[in-house]
């Protein structure tokens, strides 16, 4: 999973596999980091209240 | 000492079993059990949950009386090449690199304390020579002090199989190279099937090694994938192309069929 | 009691009906968590496995459950990428029955391995040329997705709503749910794929084995293929049961249509591909190992050629077609018949890629081996059914699932249409309604 792990190989198997699981977890990460971070600016800025 | 073999090249160890000589006796087996601490239940009638790493199966030629012939089958993990070296039906499943070729000795491994349990690499065996702990093990009372200090106890949850008692193998070479050697003579490494069998029916060494009595009864073929040339050996489900290290030796044209050429069989013949 | 948690402008059976619906799947649960923890602190020898059955129920299962999970990546990606704007009346209902399927996956998996507290070796020593690491990957991963697609759904509940931080995230992950579920789909084609390879790789096993298109064997890609075309059949098949018991349409017969439509596309495309295949493996790929298709299908008691025929012809073909021609589709009683059978074919093909595998002798002298599960495999079995009840019983009571409802069931007055429904709908058996709804 990691290169330190000791059965890490840099060959092309791992770079395309090991490659596509950390792009989709960034993108998932990123993607959730983002809506956080925009509903948390957008409480600030005081939307979203209207149902009070 | 004399070294015009095999020396510092990769070893292929395997075997061949001579099956005109073996007598279904099961000695292999019990020393098999003894020497790699094979845990066992109370009670062994249902073999299909059992732990047998090396097995004897029962082959007959299916005719009645007085035609009728009985072939005994010793099956250890074959420790298959694949069609490419390491590409073993097994190895190459495992998920979490708990089962390995080792590319020193030709010998797959199993890693007990990194599998999981998956039994994915059963399913891929052909062979059925991987067993799964279905219980912790127990020992009868006072047994645990005859367990063989070499090889370690297996836990419920994980698969074993035959390692060619590769710890035999590590104290072979621990006690060369104390004695400044690289490499080892044919008989500092046997395993304890081989030892035990009184007919003399199993032969271990290195494939690879000329010198070795294996390389010259299977007289493997590195062309053809370790096809024996010796027309009468042959090895089990050869067509699969799993490139197993184990050979047979038989000169019954029924039981050469019966192990490589399986749709040859057409009735199910066989018990075990 | 609850009327302030149920979404505005439609109606829910009274919370005493609730609870005891509730009460009943929670039996069954109770009783499938006992099993699962016998086999936790006792072992696997709870189970009817053994060292032929390494692969048996559960895996079964597993695979069974994520094919008809399928529904929520592809219609996910009919709406997202392909634009097929329409399925966003169904679209939540399919992520939901995506979920749990996903989450129950995970759950047997995790029942199903010797030694449960060392499953993330699978992830630490990976193998990345195994099939079995590819699949815990991208599973795991698309959980996550299933995950992100629910939760806006349940930050829509009416109460959680009116909390303003609340409303801006499930807004916000509202308008890039297309990333999610772009990234969903391309996990989904691994992992559904990796399945299929589980079996295909296996060149020890005959039976399973397949012919490589680069590093995958055919059934890679028929597994991927098979749970796009399935698991919407699944997603409609839910659909009409929850129907049947909250007795009122809720989704519009436009959006049925439409997925029946190309659910039915994809089998009978799937289904050809499927026959090709047979036919190459029976007559070149078996016969080079060694094997006759006889031998696969001869001397045992349950695994004939009828398997075959059940398989690819009456729950594969005949759905197929039947979902092709308008006509058939159009009608409900005719629509639902198709959905049951392409359900049952596409768990019949992954039960064939899982046991009959194991059962079939390689060895020219060994045996046939049968099995049946043991109590505790079935139990843990349908312990992920009710755990799917409940949690659609309460998603449906409480979040605002199926957009349309409102319009189609209006509170005041109760509307012919309604009405109408109930009399057609009357006419079909209604058989244990409790447990059908997440049936793997
Ligand atoms: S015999 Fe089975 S366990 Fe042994 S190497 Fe071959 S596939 Fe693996
Ligand atoms: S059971 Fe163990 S050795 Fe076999 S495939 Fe799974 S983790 Fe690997």
């Amino acid at each position: 999973m990691f290169p330190f792990n000791f059965e890490w190989v840099w060959d092309m198997s791992h770079m395309v596999f090991m490659g596509g699981l950390w792009y989709a977890l960034g993108i998932l990460g990123a993607g959730m980091t983002f809506c956080v971070i925009k509903a948390i600016l957008d409480t600030a800025s005081g939307k979203g209240g209207h149902h009070h | 000492m004399k070294h015009t073999g095999n020396i510092g090249k990769p070893k292929r160890y395997g075997m061949v079993i001579d099956l005109d000589k073996c007598t279904g006796c099961g000695t292999c087996m019990v020393a098999c059990m003894a020497e790699n601490n094979v845990p066992f239940k109370k009670d062994e009638s249902n073999k299909l949950d059992s732990i047998t790493w090396l097995r004897v199966y029962r082959l007959t030629n299916g005719k009645p009386y007085p035609d009728n012939e009985v072939c005994y089958l010793p099956r250890p993990c074959q420790h298959c090449a694949g069609k490419h070296e390491g590409h073993s039906p097994c190895v190459s499943v495992c998920p979490a690199t708990a089962t390995d070729y080792d590319q020193e000795t030709g010998i797959v491994s199993q890693i007990y304390t990194r599998c999981f349990g998956c039994r994915y690499c059963m399913a891929a065996c052909p062979y059925h020579a991987r067993y799964f702990n279905w219980w912790d093990p127990v020992w009868p009372k006072g047994m645990e002090k005859a367990l063989n200090p070499n090889v370690s106890a297996r836990m419920r949850g994980i698969v074993e199989k035959c390692s060619f008692c590769f710890h035999r193998y590590q104290k072979a070479m621990e006690k060369a190279h104390m004695e400044g050697r690289r490499e080892l003579e044919e008989d500092e490494y046997q395993t304890a099937c081989t030892q035990a069998c009184p007919a003399g029916a199993i032969t271990f060494g290195d494939l690879n090694n000329p010198e070795h009595k294996v390389h010259q009864i299977a007289q493997p073929d590195p062309a053809k994938g370790g096809r024996p040339r010796n027309p009468k050996v042959f090895r089990l489900l050869e067509e699969l192309e799993t490139n197993p290290k184990v050979y047979y030796l038989s000169s019954r044209e029924w039981v050469q069929e019966a192990c490589h050429k399986p749709h040859l069989l057409d009735q199910k013949t066989a018990h075990h | 009691m609850d009327s302030a948690l149920i979404p505005k402008g439609v109606k829910r059976c009274p919370i005493w009906q609730f609870a005891l619906g509730l009460g009943i799947a929670g039996a069954v649960l109770l009783w499938g968590v006992y099993a699962m923890f016998l086999c936790w602190f006792k072992g696997l020898n709870q189970t009817n496995m053994n060292d032929y059955y390494g692969f048996a129920l559960w895996i079964w299962a597993d695979l069974a459950v994520i094919a008809l999970g399928g529904g929520a990546f592809f219609t996910g990606l009919l709406k997202y990428v392909f634009g097929k704007d329409e399925l966003k009346n169904i679209i939540n209902y399919a992520v939901l029955i995506g979920f749990i399927c996903y989450s129950s996956a995970l759950l047997i998996l995790a029942i199903d391995v010797g030694q449960p507290l060392r499953s993330w070796f699978i992830f630490w020593h990976a193998n990345v040329h195994s099939m079995l690491t590819e699949v815990a990957f991208c599973l795991s991963c698309y959980f996550c997705v299933l995950t992100i697609e629910y939760i806006p759904l349940i930050l829509e509940n009416r109460q959680l709503d009116k909390v303003p931080f609340v409303h801006n995230l499930s807004h916000s992950m509202h308008e890039y749910m297309a990333v999610f579920a772009a990234t969903g789909a391309f996990l989904s084609f691994f992992h559904q794929g990796s399945l299929g390879g589980v079996a295909g790789v296996l060149f020890g096993r005959p039976f399973a084995y397949r012919e490589h298109l680069f590093i995958w064997p055919w059934t890679f890609f028929l597994f991927t293929w098979s749970a796009a075309a399935y698991g919407p059949c699944f997603t409609l098949l839910v659909t009409r049961i929850t129907e049947k018991i909250a007795r009122k349409q809720l989704v519009k017969d436009a959006t049925i249509q439409l997925l029946a439509k190309i659910a039915g596309w994809m089998m009978f495309t799937y289904i050809i591909a499927k026959i090709i295949d047979t036919i190459y493996w029976a007559t070149t790929t078996a016969p080079s190992l060694g094997f006759s298709l006889k031998e696969f299908y001869s001397n045992n008691p349950v695994y004939g050629f009828s398997i075959l025929f059940i398989e690819i012809v009456v729950c594969g073909v005949l759905p197929a077609v039947m979902l092709v021609i308008p006509k058939v589709r159009s009608n409900r009683l005719l629509l639902t018949l198709a959905t049951v059978l392409a359900v049952i074919g596409v768990s019949l093909n992954r039960w064939v890629m899982v046991l009959q595998v194991m059962a079939v002798p390689v060895m020219s002298f060994d045996t046939w081996v049968m099995y049946y599960p043991s109590w505790q495999e079935v139990a843990t079995t349908i312990l992920p059914v009710a755990y799917g009840v409940i949690l659609i019983m309460i998603s449906y009571r409480y979040l605002p699932i199926f957009p349309q409802e409102a319009e189609l069931n209006p509170l005041e007055p109760e509307t012919p249409v309604a009405a109408e429904m109930d009399s057609q709908e009357a006419t079909e058996a209604d058989a244990d309604p409790e447990l059908t709804p997440a049936e793997a």
